[in-house]
């Protein structure tokens, strides 16, 4: 959240709720509670969360694939909810790309590789005539590592990582300025998931290009990432830097999923009773932990964001403050048997 | 040492069509201790689940086990009649399944199909497996109350602690569990795993672990192997695959996984493409650690990260 030059992405107060149920069992579910999200030129964000956290949900609201309930979202200092009421521009539907989760149902079948990397350059009119078409074609493939044959192939010949690589090109072949990559490693056998990520990673400092990058793996957060964000119920509860928020990670949620990490070089034992004691201040907070130090005062009626500390930056939601009760289910149920959290 | 537990001697496990006969466990060889735990490691495809289906005799056609022995203490798995087979399953060795939760039946209370294993393997009275189902869902911290709860009234971490508490049930000298947590959310996989640590010590039956995440095998195996295409590639101590890996495709999967703690260094991936064909048997690097001799270590390549 630094102010220096203006974020390629700002959203603030970014809400969407999904209406579930039939005409006499109507309910709602806050899958976005109002998010604040900046990302910087080139800068890779993470943003990590258990499933159900509304991750997904967020990624396909900056790409216009939801529409937000409220907020509002500027891109490149334009804001985009304004500009484009309904249905979202040509040129910000380049200049925002998305890679799926699932390189298999994300690629048609029945066309050649060469085909899903001519249309978007013909669509978006990056290339004009048939010798610049091929040759940026080519220089597409090279971008992310794959060999020119690879035009000739269909789906099925290609690897999951390979697959995964075409789906990169093919985002890149409109020069977008942010990709929102929602798991994109999380279906790939996993030798070949680093070599992914490397790709992204080297996108980004080449080109400029900025990303959200979608996870529920801390470890490859933290390996990828500049900052990460954590997300619970549809809100953020911690960011920052990324090396310092998983140094000191002060909220509850946080430390309960670093906890989770398996870590073969983990030196203390896990301890279920510290774990049990996290969930419990996660769900029913007593009170904040940060109100004594903490330049903002804490509030009953809105979530404050305490800055721990500004180089390198690093703030946590207000301790006071709990899950909505309209969030979705999330898997922290507290345990049944609560003895021992209770005498703790 | 005492005689192994599992004693599985080049194994090999075709599956036979008409078009084509494809090799899915080839010539494959390990033992399990009892009270030990026995991770294998590989990707999808690699056979790690053929491995345990067939050492339970699961495997049914076009599957063929194809050569090689197992034997479970001292007994030849492979010429155990129907009957016999009745008696091996579930009493001497249990499996969990990868979707473990989902294998639960939706429209019996969770204590019914407890009690099911009770009466059906040991002729035991309702009220008697009752009581046993109790102390099962004890042992696995679910409050006796939800014996009458349906699998859906539960959470799918819960479902998987029935599920493993069930596999327990008749104390089998051995587990098999097939990716028991890939399908939870990470808060719920690590407490699973250290639910199963905690069994393990108080029961002492020996696990044949099986998964693709390397850094959760490595906190919970004694040993382990690592698979590929059909062949084991590496086996030793875990710590000792931890620290370090020599195939390049152990090390490849250990990159996979970024260290938690330390400063960020750039790993490598296996290249794009990059397959290993005909892989040698084990040679051993010290008496423990047995390695796949490849020559060509420029297969980690960075070049095509």
């Amino acid at each position: 959240m630094t102010a220096s030059e203006t974020p390629v992405l700002s959203t603030r107060g970014l809400e969407k709720t999904f209406t579930i149920g039939g005409a006499f069992s109507r309910s709602h579910v806050r899958a976005l509670g109002g998010v604040d999200l900046d990302i910087a030129h080139g800068e890779i964000v993470a943003l990590v969360g258990e499933s159900g956290s509304g991750k997904s949900t967020l990624a396909r609201c900056i790409a216009r694939l939801e529409q937000p309930s409220g907020g509002t979202f500027l891109f490149e200092g334009q804001d985009i909810m304004a500009t484009s009421k309904r249905r979202a521009t040509r040129e910000y539907r380049s200049a925002v790309q998305m890679i799926f989760q699932d390189p298999f149902g994300s690629l048609n079948p029945v066309h050649r590789i060469g085909h899903f990397l001519e249309r978007p350059l013909r669509i978006h009119g990056a290339a004009a005539g048939r010798a610049e078409m091929e040759r940026a074609k080519l220089r597409l493939l090279e971008k992310v590592g794959l060999p020119a044959e690879m035009l000739e192939r269909y789906p099925h010949e290609l690897s999951g990582g390979q697959r995964q690589r075409i789906a990169i090109a093919r985002a890149l072949a409109v020069n977008p300025r942010l990709m929102l990559a929602d798991e994109p490693t999380s279906m790939l056998d996993v030798s070949v998931r680093i070599g992914v990520l490397n790709l992204m990673r080297s996108l980004c400092e080449e080109q400029g290009i900025s990303m959200l990058y979608i996870t529920h793996d801390l470890a490859s957060a933290r390996y990828l990432a500049d900052r990460i964000v954590v997300m619970f119920a549809g809100e953020f509860v911690e960011g920052g830097d990324a090396m310092e928020l998983l140094a000191n990670p002060a909220h509850p949620y946080t430390r309960l999923l670093i906890s989770a990490v398996p870590d073969p070089k983990r030196t203390e034992p896990f301890d279920p009773v510290e774990r049990a004691l996290l969930r419990r201040e996660v769900l029913t907070p007593t009170g904040c932990p940060w109100a004594e130090t903490a330049a903002e005062p804490c509030s009953d009626e809105v979530a404050v964001f305490h800055r721990l500390s500004e180089q390198p930056e690093h703030w946590v939601r207000c301790g006071r403050y709990a899950p909505s009760a309209d969030a979705p289910g999330t898997s922290l149920e507290l345990p049944e048997d609560d003895e021992e959290t209770r005498t703790a | 040492m005492t005689a192994p537990l599992l004693e599985v001697q080049d194994l090999s496990v075709e599956y036979v069509t008409e078009a084509r006969t494809v090799r899915a466990v080839d010539r494959v060889s390990f033992s399990i201790a009892e009270r030990e735990v026995f991770g294998l490691a590989g990707e999808s495809g690699c056979g790690k689940s053929t491995i345990a289906n067939a050492v339970l005799r699961l495997l049914r056609d076009p599957a063929l086990i194809s050569g090689g022995s197992i034997r479970f203490a001292g007994t030849d798995v492979l010429a155990l009649s129907t009957d016999e087979l009745r008696e091996f399953r579930w009493r001497q060795v249990a499996m969990v399944f990868q979707s473990a939760m989902n294998s639960l039946n939706p429209v019996m209370t969770i204590g019914d199909q407890i009690v099911d294993i009770f009466t059906t393997h040991e002729r035991a009275t309702k009220k008697a497996a009752f009581a046993r189902a109790g102390d099962l869902l004890d042992l696995v911290g679910i409050p006796r109350d939800r014996l009458r709860s349906y699998p859906h009234q539960l959470s799918g971490g819960m479902r998987q602690r029935v599920v493993i508490a069930m596999a327990t049930a008749l104390r089998p000298p051995l587990l098999i569990m097939d990716e028991p947590t890939t399908a939870l959310d990470v808060v719920v996989q690590q407490e699973i795993m250290a639910q199963i640590k905690d069994l393990q010590r108080e029961l002492g039956f020996a696990i044949l672990f099986i998964t693709h995440d390397m850094s959760l095998m490595v906190e919970l195996s004694d040993r382990m192997a690592v698979m590929y295409a059909g062949r084991f590639v590496e086996t030793a101590p875990a710590g000792e695959i931890f620290d370090s890996p020599r195939h390049p495709y152990t090390q490849a999967l250990m990159n996979a996984f970024p260290p938690m703690s330390g400063p960020r260094t750039r790993l490598k991936g296996l290249g794009e493409g990059v397959r290993f064909r005909d892989i040698p048997d084990l040679a051993p690097v010290t008496p423990t650690h047995w390695v796949a001799p490849s020559d060509d270590d420029s297969l980690i390549t960075e070049a095509l990260s």
